[in-house]
């Protein structure tokens, strides 16, 4: 039991297995990385490459910060984050894989030194359920629906099959795609809750 | 399709799975391979468990509005989520939980002294802070997340899990986390407790039904009732100034202010007449600002300050 516990400071290391909940690199990446998304989205896309580029980068930005998380996790993460998703524009812009739109650099326009916790982290219930209702409003109406059946209704999969007249399969589908549409409207879109910092 | 696009594919599709309960041992070999496969697998995972995870608060949080702004659906009690998510987790530590079974409930303690703070991070990300003369037993395992506060006040900012409710106890009184961030204090014969963000049960052993505290709502628990006061967030937020080291006062009276400020120092304040107890101040100081208090009544107030050996004695 003894490891059961940890005062802050000795929070660090942990086995980066396949156990997400015991893991300290996803504790912290949850909780200090994923609030940064709506920023560094909005960074990358003034780059001005395509949505699908900009979410490949996003997550090449994640893994890179990740990687490093596993051997100590770095304080702060910020400017961190930000400066990989220069160099990685950069390296792009070096090896001819795309031509920007505007430059890359600019860092400080978007107040990377800060690390103070910005206002995504201490979202009020209240505006928490208002992010969450534009996201489900930004969904297409029938996954929307599934996924209301499943995550409100708590009905199951056959139940929301038999309800909203389709196949099971179908129903999955919706739920999968709502999901990752959730993650994007969660984390990655600029709301008015979300003011930049 | 990209690299990354075919991943979060792969991410959402264990996600609904295993929302759906579809969840065998041989699913779980399955997950536990595509997971330990790749660090980018893992994000992609995290990110949206993260997301669908917020999505349960929501719903907890306050359903009714969320249907009426959305649509019009059947009436089906939002309760039965819990119980399926509850079932769920059931069913995927049920592997572990077996070891469990038989062994005694273990806990650890964990006390601050006069003037001290501790932060304890669990497993799970919650957080718990104690303040200055606290006292605290955890019980942490695969069958339960529960806190017994002995003495003094702590801050609670919990993961939810519909799976392993957080419970704190005190005294004859429970209060069960439904995601919450929350804070409790013993005082003498009650227990109070302010609930920052989410949801939380109060109840004890007399009460014939618990009390739901919503977002900025403080509970009263004496032996044989319950009251609700809604405090503005900002109060509610002071009040927990001791997480930063401070104290904040806000038209608080001297008698108020000195009774906090002793719980922090060993040198004790005492007021020496009713008058001097009533005048009120605003203001916020260290908790081990002792002398710039006593200091900034002498100025402010004109009242006289006489150090008596460990005693600093205010008087008019």
């Amino acid at each position: 039991m003894a490891d059961k516990i940890k005062t802050d400071h000795e929070i660090a290391l942990g086995s980066p297995g396949a156990d997400g909940d015991l893991c300290p690199v996803k504790t912290w990446f949850v909780r200090e990385v994923l609030p940064l998304e709506a920023a560094l989205m909005q960074f990358l896309r003034r780059s001005g490459r395509s949505e699908a580029d900009v979410a490949d980068l996003r997550q090449e930005v994640y893994l890179r910060v990740c990687q490093q998380a596993e051997k100590e996790i770095p304080h702060p993460v910020k400017p961190l984050v930000f400066t990989i998703a220069r160099n990685l524009m950069i390296d792009q812009v070096r090896r001819g894989q795309v031509i920007p739109i505007e430059s890359v650099a600019d860092l400080e326009a978007i107040n990377v030194a800060g690390d103070t916790p910005g206002p995504e982290r201490t979202l009020m219930a209240r505006e928490e359920l208002l992010l969450l209702r534009g996201a489900l409003e930004k969904l297409p109406p029938r996954c929307r629906e599934a996924l209301i059946l499943r995550r409100i209704e708590g009905l199951s999969r056959r139940e929301i099959a038999e309800r909203m007249g389709i196949s099971e399969h179908t129903v999955s589908e919706h739920i999968n795609v709502g999901v990752r549409a959730l993650a994007n409207a969660l984390y990655g879109e600029p709301t008015s809750a979300r003011r930049p910092q | 399709m990209t690299g990354h696009e075919t991943i979060e594919r792969e991410a959402s599709a264990w996600i609904e799975r295993r929302d759906m309960g579809e969840w065998s041992a041989e699913t779980q070999s399955q997950f536990d391979a595509w997971m330990e496969a790749d660090l980018a697998h893992r994000i992609a995972y995290w990110r949206l468990e993260a997301a669908w995870d917020r999505t349960e608060r929501m719903a907890a949080l306050r359903p009714a509005e969320l249907r009426s702004a959305l649509r019009p659906t059947a009436a089906r009690s939002p309760r039965n989520t819990f119980k399926f998510a509850a079932a769920l987790g059931a069913i995927a530590i049920i592997g572990t939980l077996s070891t469990y079974y038989f062994t005694q409930p273990t806990y650890q303690t964990f006390a601050t002294t006069l003037g001290g703070r501790e932060v304890l991070t669990l497993h799970d990300g919650s957080v718990i802070e104690l303040n200055a003369s606290t006292a605290i037993r955890l019980y942490d395992d695969a069958k339960e997340r529960r806190v017994t506060l002995e003495k003094g006040e702590a801050y609670f900012n919990i993961q939810h899990d519909a799976a392993r409710p957080f419970v704190v106890t005190s005294g004859n009184h429970r209060i069960t986390d439904l995601g919450t961030k929350f804070s409790v204090r013993t005082e003498e014969g009650r227990l109070r407790v302010a609930l920052m963000e989410g949801r939380a049960e109060v109840d004890n052993i007399n009460s014939a039904k618990p009390v739901v505290l919503n977002p900025g709502e403080v509970a009263i628990a004496t032996a044989d009732s319950i009251s609700v006061a809604k405090k503005p967030i900002r109060e509610l937020a002071d009040a927990l100034g001791w997480r930063r080291g401070q104290i904040i006062f806000y038209h608080t009276t001297l008698a108020k202010a000195v009774a906090e400020l002793n719980r922090y120092n060993r040198k004790q304040v005492v007021i020496a007449d009713g008058a001097t107890a009533r005048l009120t101040i605003n203001g916020s100081f260290p908790t081990n600002g002792i002398d710039a208090f006593t200091q900034a009544t002498e100025q402010v107030f004109g009242v006289h300050v006489t150090h008596r050996g460990d005693q600093i004695v205010i008087s008019r």
